[in-house]
């Protein structure tokens, strides 16, 4: 298990902001977002304020993976050009949304509301935070 | 009570120049050639200029390049970049600088030549030139256009709004259009035509999208005291108000939603006035789910209702309210950020030279800019002299 790294800015800036702190995580196959020690709320992507409350006091957190579907859409090329793809706006359990992907279903059966759980990908020797329909998780 | 800066700024000239295609222009030139139809329109003479509000896709110093170019020394100056809402939004910063006295003649301008410029060389659009979003990048999202097919099919998903509907908006435009002639794309266009159009990132289909032109425009501003020397009827601008919400669609706190419920909020409250008093309206339609949630957020029907209020015409011409009477950015122009020709539109339905798209009558425009990603928006309210 991946050691979470102490994102919160009290130490300077000294060692990684919490940027590359996340992605060093992602590296170990560890999703993080951020919890705000003052307000409790959760936000991504990687700051050193709390959206919800201005609050300079965030700690990383591992996400629980569980998620839904926000908002979806399919971009559409031709298949020389890699064919068709899903993009989702994507609900975290814990309340934040990111821009992902899922996969393991034709895009256009994509839907909101649909039930996720996350799956990291290897991607050109990039880790990327895609989700998948739990039933369907590899 | 109404804001200090109620009609403290008047628009005395208004010119556009190579809408559509101009070949062989650059940006810097179009932009130029419509600030100096612009100063004739308002009787006066580029030298003139002291205060400069600019902004193009292609110089990060706008101001200055445009100083240059123009052979102005302006001693107050606004390149603040709001996408979209930029030339919007120097409303506010222009009749701020005009009342306090930091300028007495503002020029607000913006030019591009990304369609010809663009032949054969990807990279002129204005979306490859802004910043690359790393929480974005990985999923390819076609932006803008996928941002706002995300918003459009949330906005399906919660109210029922349906294709049709959204299509029902680039053929309203389209009809104002024809009436335009100097917008860029005047064919007959039909709900099927937009329907059967290629898909390009679901549920937009490339008629939902705004065009890809070249142009520019360019409008003066004043204060009151010296609209008795204007050749041209003036147009006031009664109040304004810009609010940003995000940078990247990820953020917007709710997709149906957009800042323009408070930056309408405050302009009518600036111009003492709301939606029922408004004659006219001209909406950034950079999408065409872009209409129905401006609509919505700006209080000409209740939210979710936006899909139903355009449906059967009422936005087009001989409808219960006219919207983007110029054709808007669907089928007028579209040269990156189309604000400025918002703004210009108003000017000339309050003038009355919109010639066969005249909307009659008219005393109060509303004008919306929006920028990025639906991240910006920034909302004014124009009048005639019967309105001060």
């Amino acid at each position: 298990m991946q050691t979470i790294p102490d994102t919160s800015p009290a130490s300077g800036t000294d060692g990684p902001g919490p940027a590359r702190a996340y992605e060093d995580a992602l590296a170990q196959g560890v999703f993080l977002i951020q919890k705000c020690n003052q307000c409790a709320g959760h936000i991504f992507y990687p700051r050193l304020v709390c959206t919800h409350c201005g609050a300079d006091d965030l700690r990383a957190v591992e996400a629980s993976g569980d998620a839904v579907v926000y908002s979806t859409t399919v971009v559409r090329q031709g298949a020389e050009e890699g064919g068709d793809y899903n993009v989702a706006l994507v609900e975290l359990a814990e309340g934040p949304r990111l821009m992902s992907r899922v996969e393991n279903v034709d895009p256009e059966r994509v839907a909101i509301g649909m039930k996720l759980r996350l799956s990291l990908k290897d991607e050109g020797g990039k880790p990327v935070v895609v989700f998948v329909p739990p039933e369907v998780r590899p | 009570m109404t804001d200090m800066l109620r009609g403290s700024a008047v628009i005395a000239g208004a010119a556009t120049a190579g809408i559509g295609e101009a070949f062989g222009y650059d940006t810097l030139e179009l932009l130029a050639a419509a600030s100096a139809a612009a100063l004739k329109d308002a009787g006066l003479s580029i030298k003139d200029v002291d205060g400069l509000f600019a902004v193009t896709p292609y110089h990060p110093l706008t101001s200055l390049s445009v100083a240059e170019y123009l052979g102005i020394h302006p001693r107050f100056a606004d390149t603040t970049f709001l996408g979209g809402a930029s030339t919007v939004g120097f409303l506010k910063s222009a009749a701020m600088a005009l009342q306090s006295g930091e300028c007495d003649v503002a020029l607000i301008c913006y030019g591009s030549h990304q369609r010809t410029g663009a032949a054969g060389k990807k990279g002129r659009l204005l979306s490859p030139l802004l910043d690359t979003l790393p929480y974005e990048a990985p999923y390819r999202p076609r932006n803008p256009i996928s941002s706002y097919a995300l918003a459009a099919a949330r906005h399906m998903h919660d109210f029922g709004t349906t294709r049709e509907q959204l299509a029902e908006v680039a053929v309203a435009a389209r009809k104002w259009a024809q009436l335009n002639p100097e917008a860029f794309m005047r064919k007959p266009l039909s709900i099927e035509d937009v329907l059967s159009s290629r898909m390009l990132s679901d549920p937009l289909t490339v008629r939902d999208c705004c065009l890809v032109t070249d142009g520019a425009g360019a409008i003066v501003l004043v204060r009151p005291d010296r609209v008795k020397d204007l050749p041209k009827p003036p147009v006031y601008v009664l109040g304004s108000a810009t609010e940003i919400s995000h940078r990247q669609i990820a953020s917007m706190p709710d997709l149906t939603v957009t800042s323009a419920r408070e930056s309408g909020r405050r302009a009518y409250a600036a111009a003492g006035l709301g939606p029922s008093d408004v004659d006219l309206v001209q909406l950034y339609d950079a999408f065409t789910i872009n209409t129905i949630l401006f609509l919505e957020d700006l209080g000409f029907c209740p939210k979710g209702e936006g899909g139903a209020f355009v449906s059967g015409g009422a936005i087009a011409p001989g409808g219960v309210l006219p919207v983007n009477t110029n054709g808007g950015g669907l089928s007028c122009c579209h040269p990156g950020m189309y604000g400025v020709f918002a703004i210009i539109e108003a000017a000339r339905q309050l003038r009355g030279e919109a010639g066969e798209r005249s909307v009659k009558d008219a005393d109060v425009a509303l004008v919306h800019g929006n920028g990025a990603v639906l991240s910006v928006q920034s909302t004014a309210i124009l009048g005639t002299a019967a309105t001060v």
